[in-house]
């Protein structure tokens, strides 16, 4: 293991969050103080518990991940795309790093990034509302596995990319969506039959309705399969990234 | 000694189709400055590209000190420096960031005495705090050879180092390859400015259209092709050479109104001091009047040029 490697890529881009904190960090709580407003106290008032929770607080788990998958792929989508468009990516391609220690660092970084606001945000939530998280491990274990999927998932896009307008494409128009479209906001019971069975072709309602579980003890699907899909994406990921280096995909002609 | 980089029958064709580079066999001596020269396309950059990692060979094998490239990537791509021949550096990073952090991406640990060094070796040292962007095109070509030597590579690259560099840093770079050398490192540099290869190299390598059309050490390569010739401005053009003046293998040239005459200043071989008086004197004696005459020193540019055309003549000639 080149761990000097993995430690200068991985502080490279720590740095590069810590020079631009204020608005990585101000940005997303301002922006979820607003879904609060809006969701929480505005509409929620007319909303009644649902499963068992105020409105308010039961979109909390869905902020954080709608928060969380957005920063994952972002980050990591820039982090591995602008060093390709300035060319910089020449000394990391050079340098005696494994592929793994490549993937490592960067998506280790933008993870870390992606948990530590998605972990601001929480805090911020508890301010607007009484919050309760029954299974604490269970919660970071879906964070943290969250985190590194998507982030994955931000290497490979960002890798595919070859100009600014595909960087924000996929986020655009498959991630929003498909998160707002995840129970996020609502619970996967409050939908017709029919549409229920197509939200479960949704890869995020499986990671919201799981992550909602380790907060409040009841889950849209069952942890198991939850916790299943989520290692699933994982390794489709990670059978992508693999590929992408072996065939030098977009990054060694 | 074996050598420090082994090239065996080295094949690139892009994805395009085009080929880059066709079995190329070379070795790299251990501790020498080889300057590999050819025009813009030529090759270069794809081959630099593939020993350092940045380009998946289509065929053949190179080894660095013995450690094939692809197999035994960490190790040869340790001994490695590479200087690219693009500008291209984080904007936002101060001086001392970046180099630093290229010397961890080496795997080597931090060493805050040979940065300061190596800083001050390029003139950096004023400058280590400052953001790269505010810096000007010749202190980020010091930056990046920074960057390249951060982690005291065994085998340096310096991929075109001096295009759109000023004199004084040009000056400095070729005294910096020189104490490299005496240091041991090996320096491979390519260019396409004789004038570089011709002042830098020990041994010449020329590449065109994909092919390494010669290596020779850079005495032997000006001795052998180099030599001198005579040009002479003929008062009234001449048609064809006469036939007693066959054995000086004159050259016509310009529709007839000039002789060319080639010769070697320090050759052997009997006559060969009086080669130009007998010559003079046979023209004379044929009735050939001359009114000027120059004799010039070929250049590397002349060895060059005559080389790639020799070569490309060849080439149609073989297509017919």
């Amino acid at each position: 293991m080149n761990w000097h490697a993995i430690r200068a890529i991985y502080l490279f881009e720590m740095a590069r969050t810590r020079r631009t904190l204020l608005q990585s960090v101000l940005a997303p709580v301002i922006s979820t103080s607003l879904y609060f407003v809006v969701f929480g106290s505005a509409i929620g008032g007319y909303i009644p518990e649902v499963e068992g929770v105020s409105y308010g607080a039961f979109i909390v788990p869905g902020l954080i991940m709608l928060n969380l998958l957005t920063q994952s792929v972002s980050n990591a989508t820039f982090a591995i795309f602008f060093p390709k468009f300035s060319r910089t990516i020449y000394e990391v391609l050079s340098a005696p790093v494994s592929h793994f220690e490549i993937v490592a660092s960067y998506v280790g970084a933008a993870a870390t990034k992606a948990i530590m606001l998605s972990l601001i945000i929480l805090a911020t939530a508890a301010l607007f509302v009484p919050l309760r998280i029954e299974h604490p491990l269970w919660m970071l274990f879906f964070l943290v596995l969250t985190a590194l999927t998507f982030s994955l998932l931000g290497f490979i896009l960002g890798i595919w990319a070859d100009n600014f307008d595909k960087l924000q494409l996929v986020p655009l128009l498959v991630i929003t969506p498909l998160t707002f479209l995840g129970g996020s906001f609502y619970s996967i019971d409050m939908l017709p039959p029919a549409w229920q069975t197509v939200s479960l072709f949704n890869p995020v309602v499986y990671l919201v309705s799981g992550f909602r579980w380790s907060f409040y003890g009841s889950a849209d699907v069952a942890v198991g399969v939850s916790v299943g899909m989520a290692l699933l994406f994982l390794a489709v990921f990670v059978a992508i990234v693999m590929w992408m280096f072996k065939t030098g995909y977009r990054l060694k002609p | 000694m074996q050598p420090i980089i082994s090239i065996s029958a080295l094949s690139k064709t892009y994805s395009s189709g085009f080929a880059a580079l066709k079995h190329i066999d070379l070795d790299i001596r251990r501790g020498e400055i080889f300057a590999l020269l050819g025009p813009n396309g030529a090759g270069k950059t794809t081959l630099i590209s593939i020993i350092c990692g940045l380009v998946n060979p289509t065929a053949g094998r190179v080894a660095v000190d013995g450690h094939d490239i692809i197999r035994d990537y960490r190790a040869a791509r340790a001994m490695i420096g590479l200087v690219p021949q693009e500008l291209t550096t984080d904007a936002f990073e101060s001086v001392w960031n970046t180099v630093s952090f290229s010397r961890g991406l080496f795997g080597k640990p931090p060493n805050p005495a040979y940065i300061e060094e190596l800083l001050k070796a390029l003139s950096l040292w004023s400058k280590k705090d400052v953001r790269l962007v505010a810096l000007s095109g010749g202190m980020k070509r010091r930056v990046l050879i920074a960057k390249a030597l951060s982690h005291e590579p065994q085998v340096l690259f310096l991929d075109e180092p001096t295009a759109g560099v000023d004199v004084e840093l040009r000056r400095d770079m070729w005294q910096l390859v020189r104490r490299l050398r005496d240091t041991g490192v090996t320096v491979i540099l390519t260019t396409h400015y004789i004038e570089e290869a011709e002042e830098m190299a020990d041994r010449v390598g020329v590449i065109s259209k994909g092919e390494l059309i010669l290596v020779e050490d850079k005495e032997t390569l000006m001795r052998k092709l180099g030599g001198k010739q005579l040009t002479l401005q003929l008062a009234a053009p001449l048609a064809q050479i006469p036939s007693a003046l066959a054995h000086y293998g004159l050259v016509l040239a310009k529709g007839g109104t000039e002789l060319v005459y080639r010769y070697e200043d320090e050759g052997e071989g009997e006559g060969r001091e009086t080669a130009i008086a007998d010559l003079l004197r046979d023209l004379g004696s044929a009735g050939i009047c001359f009114a000027d005459l120059h004799t010039a020193q070929r250049s590397l540019e002349d060895i060059f040029v005559s080389l790639v055309s020799a070569r490309e003549q060849a080439v149609t000639e073989d297509a017919r």
